[in-house]
């Protein structure tokens, strides 16, 4: 597998995040140097692992269903670059 | 042409915890905006979500009760999309390992049982909620995060339902389970219990399945048959024109009882799920299995056909009382202390409901117990109080919560079953009524219904009614 142009411009829009066509090129190639190092890995026979998504063996750990203070709304809302009335204020999201 | 709609259900339940998925912020519907929120829930950098092991096993419970499979590992990944309610930029959910899956539920549309196959139930946290200013040009919305993490449960239908009735039922059986197992208040007006309903068409007898489409924002259960119904016109135009049903998402317009198209499937999000690296996997073992098997209850249909072939109740008896959990106890309850089911049903089915209904009452708080009804049966079997009289003391009983004897005697409402008192009003209404008496003799047989009737509102209500009529046939002479 190849990553051209196209995917990187759908990877960005994905992140929402702009990319200058230098950027894109220097992704290209940066994204296929890793799909590279991922296809020498490939070749290992890996029929009888299994897929590893934690690397520790500790499972089950829980809270109890336990109140625990929230925070006071002027913390809140200290980093919100808009707000009212107590809301959050965002650039109108129609769907 | 003849088309068969095909139907599959999503269902969002919120659960009934105290606190949110992963942090302690209370989950209480409608406080001020933003002020059940912290630095979990808003997503601060560093923050990390600790599972709320209720939730975990009220999910768990429900998987069990839709005879779901439970994998003896499960997991948590994240779903990556951006929208302004998603603080993190990604809701934590399951995909690689649910919660349960290839489950079923039983359904009953007119006395018939059918199955639905469940797909899959699992586990997610709730998104904020977003308000849309009505001003005209406003240009902002408004986001409010006290939603943000609840800890909501997502039930997934087979396209198993073939007609509107089908779906009726599967909601209220749906919404019953999870009422009888407790895992949810199920409150749609709340939006704690929310639907989603995907629907196709294809022509009768081919098996390939025909363009989805899905429709949101139903916010009823009326909505959502009405979309149906709405959709499947729309399909079948389409079709009838000979071009092909557009994949896609459409949003229900429930002022103009119309959908219109959200976005297309082929510009259809890519959520790039994986495992979620915060939260470390749960592994399910037969023990705690068993101990959460241990806690659901009968369940609704169960409970139905063990109601109609215990205690001898019409389907539509059952039905009626097992509508409501908590009906459905109080009438057990009685039923233990007096053997009168149908009895009781009668007085839940009909009376209760209707001063339920007619005084705003709320049915998870009545006063009257399951011994006072039990006690007032019994009292009109001794013939303390007529038929009628006993609807007057347990209007005063369900109002008050006091005891039928207690309302009998201070209202004195006691039955008159004196017979030389009774005989005293019979005389005098005979002799205020000629007409009346002339018409029975000439065969007017109403008119003893009428006779009868005086005397009663002369003893209002009071007097025994089989003496009454028996007096009164003896006087007129029969």
């Amino acid at each position: 597998m190849k990553i051209d142009k196209d995917q990187v411009e759908n990877i960005a829009k994905l992140s929402r995040i702009r990319l200058t066509e230098l950027e894109r090129e220097m992704f290209v190639h940066q994204l296929n140097n890793i799909l590279f190092y991922i296809e020498k890995l490939n070749k290992l026979d890996t029929e009888n692992v299994a897929p590893m998504a934690y690397t520790s063996d500790v499972s089950n750990v829980f809270r109890e269903d336990k109140l625990k203070p929230s925070i006071p709304l002027q913390d809140v809302l200290i980093n919100a670059p808009a707000t009212k009335s107590g809301f959050f204020k965002v650039p109108k999201v129609i769907e | 042409m003849t088309y068969e709609v095909v139907i599959g259900l999503e269902t969002h339940a919120e659960l009934a915890t105290i606190t949110k998925l992963f942090c302690g912020c209370s989950t209480k519907f409608g406080v001020e905006p933003n002020t059940q929120v912290c630095p979990v829930c808003l997503a601060m950098p560093g923050v990390l979500p600790v599972m709320n092991k209720k939730a975990f096993e009220y999910a768990l419970k429900a998987a069990i009760a839709l005879n779901c499979k439970i994998d003896e590992f499960t997991n948590f990944d994240r779903k990556s999309y951006y929208y302004p309610d998603l603080p993190k930029n990604y809701q934590i959910s399951q995909n690689y390992h649910n919660m349960g899956i290839d489950g079923y539920m039983d359904i009953s549309v007119n006395g018939t049982i059918s199955r639905i196959r469940i797909h899959n139930v699992h586990l997610e946290e709730e998104a904020g909620k977003l308000i849309h200013p009505e001003e005209v040009g406003a240009d902002y919305s408004l986001v409010d995060f006290n939603r943000a993490g609840v800890p909501l449960l997502e039930i997934v239908s087979y396209p198993d339902m073939r007609r509107v009735d089908e779906v009726e039922s599967y909601m209220q059986t749906l919404r019953k389970i999870l009422l009888y197992t407790e895992v949810s208040d199920c409150k749609m007006q709340e939006g704690s219990l929310r639907f989603e309903a995907s629907i196709s068409l294809r022509k009768k007898g081919v098996d390939r399945l025909g363009n989805r489409v899905e429709i949101k924002n139903l916010n009823s259960m009326k909505s959502v048959l009405k979309a149906i119904e709405y959709e499947t016109m729309r399909q079948r135009d389409v079709l009838d024109r000979g071009e092909t049903v557009d994949r896609e998402t459409r949003l229900w317009d429930e002022v103009n009882e119309k959908s219109a198209r959200m976005r297309s499937k082929e510009e259809s999000q890519d959520y790039r799920y994986f495992p979620e690296p915060d939260l470390l996997p749960v592994l399910i073992d037969e023990k705690w299995l068993r101990a959460i098997k241990d806690t659901i209850p009968e369940l609704p249909l169960i409970r139905r056909q063990r109601f109609i072939e215990t205690f001898a109740l019409s389907d539509y008896d059952a039905s009626l009382l097992i509508d409501e959990k908590i009906l459905a106890d109080f009438f057990e309850e009685c039923v233990k202390i007096l053997n009168r089911p149908k009895s009781f049903c009668n007085w839940i089915t009909n009376d209760l409901l209707r001063e339920v209904k007619d005084r705003k009452l709320d049915i998870y708080h009545l006063k009257i117990k399951p011994k006072q009804l039990a006690a007032l049966v019994e009292i009109i079997e001794k013939g303390t109080i007529s038929s009628t009289i006993a609807k007057e003391v347990f209007s005063e009983m369900i109002q008050t919560g006091k005891d039928p004897k207690t309302v009998v005697e201070e209202k004195k409402l006691v039955q008159i079953s004196d017979e030389g008192l009774i005989e005293e009003i019979i005389i005098k209404i005979i002799s205020s009524n000629p007409d009346a008496i002339e018409d029975y003799k000439k065969g007017k047989k109403n008119a003893l219904t009428f006779l009868v009737g005086q005397v009663m509102k002369e003893t209002k209500g009071k007097a025994n009614p089989k003496i009454v009529n028996e007096m009164l046939m003896k006087k007129v002479g029969v």
